[in-house]
């Protein structure tokens, strides 16, 4: 059965809801920029990726890097709802003992392709998996969820200009741009804008969406597929924290969890809006 | 022929262009290095499958990390000091970390690279190398070796780093001897002392061993062309039997293989130990001749550490 736009949005704020459980319980971890990129997360594994969660290991699946690694719980929640693992793991998170590491690791939790945490990595490995891609002539596509604050590691423009020299169309880029890092606003950190102009001037198709627009998701994914010659980079503008009040554009909860006043105020916002 | 002055990078790309028929899913990446690093060859015979990544080293791992996990087997190459320092973390997190079919196969290794000077010797790789879980390190002590140690890495299912050096020096080792990951080899036995060394200089150890026996000093000398795993046993039993030891390598002597050796020996049988390689400096332009004679790593300063190491005996 595919979800409709509705059901993924729904989805989306079950996965907000199980991030804002699991990283409660570890009393740590990365809500904010989990909750940013919920909503592409569940149109990607409820939608958009070619999977077969029983059969992590199939040889034509699609691939998913998640070269934000930080943002893990997504990802395991996501991992969880497809079925992947079950669901009562999700609130093992970061504890010892379990495969859910506080940033994924490749082996250790099933539907994990890469080990990723170091920011600024992940696009390299997502073009070394496009690239095998092409070379074996198999039509999966590669798919990178990057940070806006990684992009300030050089390594990203180094995989930029690898993915249009080498003509990498099977791989699609996915920028989460939420605007916030640690330290507060990318552009006082260290500027990105104008990031399109970057991105165009490397050689890739650009598509600037809402990141929060279910249609806007699936018909930049649709396009992406599309090509035929040059990598794409999806640039989502999101709001970091998105779904629950207190978080949103706050980049206090960037890395910390709720406490309990902030868990049970979450969880009532979330629970209103689930379906 | 036993004795010849080969390069080892020439024996290096020569095992890749073999690779290229006998394994198909061996793929070989360079940084713009190509031809001095002989993974021009494999280009030759398998351009699909080599992958230019220009001068960009980290990425390079990265894309190597990308294949392994597509079910290849990745070379990736360039000078050991960019090889090693300039990526590092990305080795640590892409290839060491999930354990990645990945070889990091780096020349230009050691104070002989010459010429270029200290930004392009590499005297700290092996160390840093050998401190990440899962890495596997070897050093061969001439070309016949690193021929058949390509071999075998290739058939080996785990991440690797291999260091060779850019001049040509005397083959010591039988051509097509096999190579066993881990196993070292005594090169001439003794009774006085035991010489251990990797790389390039088991063959001055060797000469050193000459020097010493002309003097009546009987040394074993062994060669060390795994520096992780180490082999212990061989150590053990060389050791065991000669009461003393001497490391030698080209590279500094914090971190490689005599901080490995001083290591097992420390904790396992103490025994007087003398490291010969470079002490906690940057190298300098010059001739490779010239420089192993200034920073101590010529057969007449193993011949040093092997009496001095005999001294602390008694």
């Amino acid at each position: 059965m595919e979800y409709s736009a509705d059901q993924i949005a729904n989805m989306a704020n079950i996965l907000r809801l199980d991030v804002i459980e699991m990283t409660a319980a570890a009393n740590s971890g990365h809500p904010g920029g989990s909750l940013s990129a919920a909503d592409f997360m569940a149109a990607l594994y409820f939608r958009i990726l070619r999977h077969d969660p029983a059969n992590p290991q199939w040889e034509d699946r699609d691939r998913f890097v998640l070269s934000k690694g930080h943002v893990a719980p997504v990802l395991y929640a996501a991992l969880a709802e497809s079925g992947y693992f079950p669901k009562d793991e999700l609130i093992t998170l970061r504890k010892l003992g379990s495969h859910l590491q506080g940033h994924p690791v490749r082996g250790k939790v099933p539907g994990v392709e890469m080990s990723t945490g170091s920011l600024g990595q992940g696009l390299s490995m997502s073009c070394g998996i496009a690239l095998a891609g092409k070379r074996d002539g198999k039509d999966y596509r590669t798919y990178c969820l990057l940070g806006d604050g990684e992009l300030q590691s050089g390594q990203n423009w180094e995989a930029a200009m690898f993915a249009h020299h080498y003509g990498l169309s099977n791989l699609i880029a996915v920028v989460d741009r939420n605007r916030l890092q640690i330290t507060g606003n990318t552009e006082d950190a260290m500027a990105l804008d104008p990031l399109p102009e970057k991105w165009r001037a490397f050689g890739w198709n650009v598509i600037v969406i809402n990141g929060h627009n279910i249609r806007q998701i699936l018909d930049a994914c649709d396009k992406a597929k599309a090509s035929r010659k040059n990598p794409t980079v999806i640039i989502m503008n999101t709001v970091k924290g998105k779904g629950v009040s207190f978080m949103e554009n706050n980049a206090g909860f960037h890395g910390k969890a709720c406490n309990h006043e902030e868990y049970l105020q979450a969880v009532k916002e979330l629970k209103e809006v689930i379906q | 022929m036993t004795g010849q002055k080969l390069a080892q990078r020439n024996y290096y790309g020569k095992a890749l262009a073999d690779l290229a028929a006998e394994k198909e899913n061996v793929y070989v990446l360079d940084a713009d290095l190509a031809g001095s690093t002989k993974t021009s060859e494999f280009k030759k015979v398998a351009p699909e499958r080599f992958i230019e990544c220009g001068i960009a080293e980290q990425n390079m791992v990265g894309i190597a990390s990308g294949l392994a996990a597509s079910g290849k087997i990745a070379f990736a190459s360039t000078f050991a000091v960019f090889a090693t320092g300039r990526c590092w973390e990305q080795i640590r997190l892409a290839v060491a970390y999930p354990k990645m079919n990945v070889k990091i196969v780096a020349t230009h290794s050691g104070i002989s690279v010459g010429e270029d000077g200290a930004s392009h010797q590499a005297l700290e790789d092996m160390a840093i190398m050998r401190a990440l879980p899962n890495m596997t390190v070897i050093s061969p002590a001439d070309a016949y070796e690193t021929y058949m140690a390509t071999k075998a890495i290739a058939d080996y299912d785990g991440p690797v780093y291999m260091r060779l050096g850019r001049a040509e020096f005397p083959c010591i080792t039988e051509e097509g001897a096999p190579f066993v990951i881990g196993k070292a080899h005594v090169m001439r036995e003794g009774s006085d002392v035991t010489l251990i060394g990797t790389g390039q200089m088991v063959s001055v150890c060797l000469d050193a061993a000459e020097i010493l026996a002309s003097e009546g000093i009987s040394a074993e000398v062994i060669n060390m062309a795994t520096i992780k795993p180490l082999d212990t046993e061989a150590i053990a039993a060389s050791v065991g039997k000669t009461g003393c030891a001497v490391t030698a390598e080209e590279h500094s002597i914090i971190g490689g293989l005599g901080s490995a050796v001083a290591e097992f020996l420390s904790q396992e049988m103490p025994s007087p130990l003398m490291r010969v390689g470079t002490r906690d400096t940057f190298g300098e332009s010059g001739k490779p001749d010239e420089l192993f004679k200034k920073y101590g790593l010529t057969a007449d300063d193993v011949v040093a550490a092997a009496k001095a190491s005999i001294a602390k005996k008694e």
